[in-house]
């Protein structure tokens, strides 16, 4: 099963690799890692998209939590957190497919920001399904490049916070 | 106060209470060795290599209960110790390296003598510094000592760039200080504990499984307490031999590989298991799939993440072993008697204890395991540390010394580097200068150190080097004997080693060779009187093997061999041997 875990470390040199060597010495398999700067500028949060059965997933936590710059992790539930993930993609896009091609990134509300003689590059966000049917639609065009930031998330806020 | 980086490390040290480094100079560390040496409060001993800084610095550790500190320059130096941060990793040993760098402006650059060595140990260390602002060190170091010793202990590794050593800082030792993402849990939870209780009142078949957390958290009073208050029998593994006596009635001695059959056959046949700092380790458990399917098993350890790793606890007790142990005696003590009768359960043991003692052939030739039991019997009662080398030696050192104090068995367990022996020897010796420490050794592991004895000679320090010299590299040859059909491929040393006596007396040492076995005790006995370094070379039966053994993927009671009065090489249950066509014999449980 898919799990989000929401990672909060200390911002200091080397700590990228000691996560991310943690993975792969001990055979965890990352499905996609964030990360970047939070609010706060010594910390930093990584979003690791793990595949793991419960049994796996809380060995990874305990070791995650090992690490001396590891602050705090969530294992976000979907149902009561948000998560997105950006998209760029650029489309093989010869002048006479051009239209049919934007109007596909209109509907799935994707934005051009790049036009070149024979491509088109747009960026769009949301969930993995949304993305999925998007690249699904546009292969056939002929995708040239593409790149995920992997997935970010946060929990929902409390109803009592709102 | 105003000082040098390095001036502030060999304060920080100080404070810190360590008396001694073990340690070896090079260019990048010459400030402080400068600095190291105006300094009275600690001693620095040299030594030949820089693995054997971090072996020393790891047994002093495990000899004393203090932190041990180890000091090499960059990159050879700090690649050379890595193999003995991988063992004090392994074994949770508290220690602190620190290793020399070169300068901050040219880190990065292939610079001459650079290794990144915080890349290479991450994985072997509980936490590593790279010091790029001298103001830090302080700190730095305070965290270290803090995090080496603290929770789950380990090595913790401070990589010292040579212009931070040269740098002047306005010293003062921190007094507060936080590291925000570490909180070890000491205290179990309640409830838990309650359950736990319970469960050791009720069950029938009790075994207690206890390892080297017991020493790390020097909680052998409050096992002992509980064990004999619930009346359960103990076996523990390598690394917790001496955290309940071995001659206690309640003992079952070292479970596992080269475990005693009856260890193996109480925990599996066991209702109850409390796992006490152990962590369910391959060599503990065997086919981790048949290990104890009867057991209800509690788990109590400081690091959560060993719970459930290997094998899934029914009760999970994260803390440290001494004050959960005593919270859970409190407990145990609050539930009224009479708790489960565990007569059978005792009877069943003490036959197996009658039918499969540890034992092997006396015919005349020298056998390793009457050295074994003879230092045994002759350190019974003195301050006694053993320490071992990896194989054959350090399997018939654990199963025939009877130990009876923590701290008196020192061997490198998680990782078996082959030269623990005599740098470990030299480590607990320093710590523990009154002791008889006695380095049980092989004629393989030794000759993987032995520039160590220069060390030895020069600190004159009083250690008994036992080599059980089979010519082999012993344990390989077994499993080739027993698993690849007797073909001895690249194990025969019989070419080729030196005359160990002649290369003691090339350090300046005494060495005796021992070819009869009536000369071993009288040996023996003038070495541990003696007070001075010596070498024994007891030239023992080429090719005796450790049993009894459980194969490599099979159940821990599937042992082989350790069935006394059977025939050939003291292994085979003869009835066993003719019922199945097999090229080794298969033990049972005698049912
Ligand atoms: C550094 C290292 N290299 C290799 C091994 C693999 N190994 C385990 S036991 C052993 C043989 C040890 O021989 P010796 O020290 O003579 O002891 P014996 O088994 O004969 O008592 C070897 C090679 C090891 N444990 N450590």
């Amino acid at each position: 099963m898919k799990h989000i875990l929401s990672v909060l470390v200390e911002n200091k040199p080397g700590v990228l690799a000691r996560v991310s060597g943690l993975f792969s010495r001990r055979g965890f398999n990352i499905d996609s890692l964030a990360v970047g700067p939070t609010e706060d500028p010594d910390t930093s949060r990584m979003t690791i998209v793990v595949d793991a059965d419960n049994l796996r997933l809380e060995q990874i936590t305990k070791q995650l939590h090992k690490l001396v710059n590891v602050l705090k992790i969530s294992d976000l539930d979907p149902r009561d957190s948000v998560e997105r993930e950006l998209v760029l993609i650029k489309v093989s896009a010869p002048p006479n497919m051009r239209p049919e091609i934007v109007e596909t990134a209109n509907i799935f509300r994707a934005n051009i920001i790049d036009v070149s003689k024979s491509t088109l590059t747009m960026e769009i966000t949301g969930t993995a399904d949304k993305i999925q049917a998007l690249e699904d639609l546009l292969r056939p065009y002929g995708i040239k490049e593409l790149v995920r930031t992997g997935k970010i998330a946060l929990a929902r806020g409390k109803l009592a916070e709102v | 106060m105003r000082m040098t980086g390095a001036e502030a490390l060999i304060k920080s040290l100080e404070k810190e209470g360590v008396d001694v480094i073990f340690g070896y100079p090079g260019g990048v560390v010459l400030p402080i060795y400068d600095a190291l040496y105006d300094c009275k409060t600690i001693r620095h001993v040299l030594v030949r290599h820089e693995q054997c800084a971090g072996h020393a610095a790891d047994a002093y550790a495990r000899a004393t209960g203090k932190v041990g500190v180890c000091l090499v320059t960059s990159g050879p130096g700090a690649t050379n110790l890595v193999t003995g941060l991988a063992n004090a990793w392994m074994d949770s040993v508290p220690m602190v390296a620190i290793t020399g760098q070169v300068a901050t402006a040219v880190l990065g650059t292939d610079a001459f003598q650079e290794a990144d060595i915080t890349g290479i140990t991450l994985p072997i260390t509980k936490h590593n510094y790279l010091i790029k602002d001298v103001n830090q060190l302080p700190t730095v170091i305070r965290q270290a000592f803090e995090l080496a010793r603290s929770g789950r202990p380990g090595p913790v590794l401070i990589d010292m760039p040579s212009d931070m050593s040269k740098a002047e800082i306005d010293f003062k030792y921190p007094e507060d200080f936080t590291i925000p993402g570490y909180k070890p849990v000491y205290k179990g939870h309640a409830k838990q504990i309650k359950e736990a209780a319970k469960l050791l009142t009720r069950a029938e078949k009790p075994i207690i499984y206890a390892g080297g957390g017991i020493i790390k958290s020097e909680a052998w009073k409050e096992l002992k307490d509980l064990a004999e208050i619930i009346e359960a029998p103990v076996t523990t593994t390598l690394m917790g031999k001496g955290a309940f006596p071995d001659e206690h009635p309640l003992s079952l001695r070292m479970l596992g590989m080269h475990g005693t059959r009856y260890a193996n056959y109480a925990i599996m046949d066991s209702d109850l298991i409390l796992a006490v700092g152990v962590r369910f380790d391959d060599r503990v458990t065997g086919k981790i799939s048949a290990f104890a399917p009867h057991a209800t098993i509690i788990h109590i350890d400081v690091d959560p993440a060993e719970i459930s790793k290997n094998v899934v606890a029914h009760v999970p007790i994260v803390g440290d072993a001494k004050t959960v142990l005593k919270d859970l005696t409190a407990a145990v003590n609050k539930i009224e008697k009479p708790y489960a009768d565990k007569t059978r359960w005792h009877a069943m043991i003490n036959e197996w204890k009658k039918k499969y003692p540890l034992h092997y052939h006396q015919d005349g030739q020298i056998r390793p395991e009457y050295v074994v039991e003879t230092i045994s019997k002759l350190t019974k009662d003195k301050d006694t540390v053993i320490t071992t080398g990896v194989g054959q030696n350090q399997m018939w050192a654990a199963q025939f010394y009877s130990c009876n104090t923590p701290r008196g068995f020192i061997s490198s367990g998680g990782l078996g580097t082959m030269g623990f022996g005599l740098p470990a020897a030299v480590g607990a010796q320093i710590g523990r200068p009154d002791a008889v420490v006695v380095d049980i050794d092989g004629d393989g592991s030794i000759q993987m150190v032995s520039q160590e004895l220069a060390t030895v000679a020069a600190n004159k320090l009083p250690i008994i080097i036992a080599i059980l010299n089979n010519g082999y590299l012993g344990m390989v040859r077994q499993w080739q004997e027993l698993f690849y059909n007797h073909r001895y491929s690249q194990v025969d040393l019989n070419v080729g080693t030196p005359d160990f006596i002649k290369l003691a007396d090339a350090y300046g040492l005494k060495g005796v060779r021992v070819t009869q076995v009536e000369d071993v005790e009288g040996v023996l006995k003038k070495a541990i009187e003696a007070r001075e370094p010596v070498l024994i070379d007891f030239m023992v039966a080429r090719e005796e093997n450790v049993f009894p053994m459980v194969a490599p993927g099979t159940s821990i009671d599937e042992m082989l061999g350790g069935i006394p009065g059977a025939a050939i090489s003291q292994m085979i249950d003869e009835q066993e041997e003719e019922e199945k066509d097999e090229t080794y014999p298969v033990g049972t449980r005698g049912k």
